[in-house]
């Protein structure tokens, strides 16, 4: 199966990534796997951490080595939040909507993130700096509304230092 | 000694705890700080960082331990810092702190007042964790150990007894025993559904085949939970423990350990825990010179709400899509690969080795008739205490609300609490002398859950909140079953056009239709149980969905479509606080000019409401705003702010 085949899924317009690194990259974490179908999941994550997002190529590639069909990768990728088949941001800031959080008021720093970066949820900035999302809750709602960005936790979050917190994020 | 670590016996296993007693006996104080996921967000890691700066200045580095701990529950005053062995406990501690804690209570054993814990309702400070109401009703069998254990440290629970219900089940305990022992303990699934342990056990054991599968669900996907990252961040090798119990009781030699996306550190300590485990030789071959064999992996979920049904874990575990399978034959006869696999929640194991080795009658003792023990909840939302409480089943929600709780934020009015998640319902206030368990919660239209309990006070509509929760779940939903599928984004426009004011009266006929269709015909409990916050929302909340509808009018004034946000000129200081806030440029007026809202270009994102220090702005729902007062009107001057 080459990739001009399937075209239209691969590259969405962009430049293909370097084809070669992408072969190595998957193969080394494959390896660390030992090619057993069953970590595909976890095989996908450590390729979405480490590179960001999960270009086609990246994905026909891990197909190949692990022998599990295309089709089947494809719907892991676009099944899971966690996977992104579109390229990500540097920073990652998620907003948590989770009951707690709402009820404190998530929703309205949501929306000034969305006011003060001029994107909607699961856009990235043209700059490349932001990719905007929501989760369903964080897991510490002792502390809403909480918003992470790159992992990192902000509780007690009001709409008048969202700036502060996004400002120390280049 | 440390190199040969591998424990060959239950008597190696009795020596390196007392070991390990006597070495934890000299008399080094120990400072122990919380590092979860909580705490951390607070900053507690700085706080440690700063500990550790001191006491190196002060030359103490050595004859004080420092440790780090998992969560001890009362997050909302974090990051919280203990000190033992006089169990002082400091909280809210900033890393300015450090030198002050150093130099007077370590050094010097006095108490530093201002960072103790002041009870808002009396004035009265507590010293220990004991005297502070928040824990004073609460009983902590799998919470407790939280304080005392560094979860990346193996040796700390052994030091406590761990692993000890292990060798008691391995050599004293045939496989039937131990299930006998659970079942006699009438221990149920603490992730919600409440289905007896043991009996699902059983099921696993008796059936056919030699592979079989034990897996511990932390896919704790409800909103307003955290109960189980707590648990697995806390105190990994207890949920590990009752893994190998249960392992050994179904006859499995493989164990797995789903973890969700969203709790890094806690796939991390557990993964760390079976490491530690392995090589102490209480996992893998030959446990503790037994001749039971038995392994465990973590499987990372990678953010699927649904995965947390147990069919559909299976199916993620191994490494499909996250889908729930029908389930004509039960998972615990045809799991994982169609093998038996018996899956059980992170609480129900945890719980596992306490009642192996305290016994079935003392876990009985604890709780009420139909449940027994302890029921762990993240109580969150508008209550003055948030955090995560260990109580007896059976509890009040008055005295878990209140006495525990402490009562609802700012003094508003209770409206309801919400338990178990996007599969629960709304309690109202009628109903708050109702005993906390499996049954009773069922009764009222709501059920356990895996334990999140959401306050809600007069400020959240219900309308509003039960549309959240259709609006949760249509996201969530996996699509493969229509009922479910279809049900829900019919009912998500319903909702929508009722809290946007378009709704009509007939709307609560068709909404009452598709409930029971969904209930009825929904292939997994996500969509059978998706319409219950509609439900109970209707049910004790009439009057509210008739001004919805009738009324057009939003009473706890949260539906953004049907509010207005109106400066009272009365009120209104003319600081321009709220103008330099607003992202339209709708708040008119000036320097020594009362403000007023430009209704056109205001988008109702309520900053100038946050922003007001005078409570001027309010928000009118159903009713026509008032004109804006005569230009350049001076403000009626007032001393101070709220």
């Amino acid at each position: 199966m080459s990739s001009l085949q399937l075209k239209g899924l691969t590259t969405h317009g962009r430049k293909p990534v370097r084809l070669q690194g992408v072969a190595a990259i998957v193969n080394r974490i494959v390896e660390e796997y030992r090619y057993d179908k069953s970590m595909l999941i976890q095989v996908l994550l450590r390729l979405q951490k480490s590179f960001g997002w999960l270009p086609m190529e990246m994905l026909l590639e891990v197909s190949k080595q692990m022998e599990v069909p295309l089709s089947q990768v494809y719907q892991i990728a676009t099944f899971y939040k966690a996977f992104s088949i579109t390229p990500r941001g540097r920073h990652l800031i998620r907003v948590c909507m989770g009951t707690a959080c709402k009820v404190r008021g998530s929703p309205n720093i949501l929306d000034k993130i969305q006011r003060t970066l001029n994107i909607e949820r699961e856009q990235t900035t043209p700059d490349g700096r932001f990719t905007l999302e929501t989760i369903n809750c964080a897991g510490c709602c002792a502390l809403g509304p909480v918003v992470t960005v790159d992992g990192e936790y902000h509780g007690n979050v009001k709409t008048h230092n969202v700036e502060k917190i996004l400002e120390q994020y280049r | 000694m440390e190199e040969i670590k591998r424990i060959g016996s239950p008597k190696d296993l009795e020596n390196l705890r007392r070991r390990l007693k006597l070495k934890k006996r000299t008399d080094k104080p120990v400072i122990s700080i919380c590092v979860s996921t909580g705490c951390a967000a607070l900053g507690s890691m700085k706080v440690l960082e700063a500990i550790k700066a001191e006491l190196e200045k002060q030359g103490l580095a050595e004859a004080v331990n420092v440790k780090e701990t998992g969560c001890l529950g009362f997050c909302e005053q974090g990051p919280r810092l203990s000190i033992h062995p006089k169990d002082i406990c400091y909280f809210k501690v900033k890393p300015e702190d450090a030198q002050e804690i150093v130099s007077k209570t370590v050094v010097k054993g006095e108490v530093v007042e201002r960072l103790l814990y002041k009870d808002p309702a009396t004035g009265k400070v507590a010293r220990r964790l004991d005297e502070i109401p928040f824990y004073r009703h609460q009983v902590r069998p799998l919470l407790a150990n939280n304080e005392r254990i560094d979860p990346k440290s193996i040796e700390d629970y052994i030091a406590l007894g761990g692993y000890e219900a292990l060798a008691k089940a391995l050599f004293k305990m045939t496989p039937e025993d131990v299930i006998e022992e659970i079942k006699r303990a009438n221990l149920r699934g603490r992730g919600g559904g409440g289905f007896p342990t043991g009996i699902k056990w059983e099921t696993t054991r008796k059936a056919p085949g030699h592979v079989k599968y034990v897996i511990v669900n932390c896919d704790e996907g409800d909103p307003g939970a955290f109960m189980d990252r707590s648990l697995m961040e806390g105190n990994p090798h207890s949920v590990l423990e009752g893994l190998i119990i249960g392992g050994y009781a179904v006859g499995a030699g493989e164990g797995f350990v789903y973890v969700r996306e969203e709790y890094p550190l806690a796939a991390e300590n557990i993964t760390n825990a079976i490491r530690q485990a392995e090589e102490y030789g209480l996992l893998g071959e030959n446990i503790l010179g037994s001749g039971f064999n038995f392994k465990v992996r973590v499987h990372r979920g990678a953010g699927a709400f649904v995965s947390g049904e147990s069919s559909a874990l299976m199916n993620a575990i191994e490494g499909c899509i996250g889908e729930p399978r029908p389930k004509y034959v039960h998972t615990a006869v045809k799991g994982v690969w169609g093998k038996p696999s018996c899956l059980n929640n992170v609480k129900t194991w945890a719980n596992v080795p306490l009642i192996i080795l305290k016994g079935a009658e003392w876990f009985r003792k604890i709780g009420t008739e139909g449940s027994s023990g302890t029921a762990i909840f993240s109580l969150v939302g508008k209550v003055n205490n948030t955090g995560l409480v260990e109580v007896p089943m059976g509890i009040t929600l008055r005295d878990l609300i209140y006495k525990i709780g402490g009562g609802i934020k700012d003094g508003k009015k209770f409206k309801a609490v919400q338990t178990g998640g996007p599969s629960g319902g709304f309690i109202p206030e009628q109903y708050l002398d109702l005993p906390v368990d499996f049954d009773e919660l069922y009764k009222v239209g709501s059920m356990m859950g895996s334990g999140g309990m959401v306050v809600m006070d007069e400020d959240t509509c219900m309308v509003d909140a039960a549309r959240f929760f259709i609006d949760f779940l249509l996201e969530e939903s996996c699509g493969k079953c229509i009922p479910c599928r279809e049900g829900l984004r019919l009912l998500s426009r319903i909702l929508n056009e009722i809290c946007e004011g378009k709704g009509v009266e007939e709307d609560i006929t068709i909404i009452e239709e598709i409930a029971e269709t969904m209930r009825d015909a929904s292939l997994c409990a996500l969509g059978t149980t998706a319409a219950n916050p509609v439900l109970t929302s209707l049910k004790y909340f009439r009057d509210e969905w008739d001004q919805h509808l009738k009324a057009k009018r939003c009473p706890a004034k949260a539906c953004k479509a049907l509010i207005n946000y109106y400066i009272d000129p009365e009120k209104c200081q003319a600081c321009q606080l709220c103008r330099r806030e607003c992202p339209t440029g709708a708040i008119q007026g000036g320097v020594d000019q009362v403000h007023w809202i430009e209704q056109d270009k205001c988008v109702k994102c309520g900053s100038c409401y946050e922003a007001c220090r005078f409570n001027a702005i309010v928000k009118i729902s159903g009713e026509p705003i008032p004109p804006p007062p005569p230009k350049g009107t001076k403000p009626v001057r007032r001393r101070g702010g709220r």
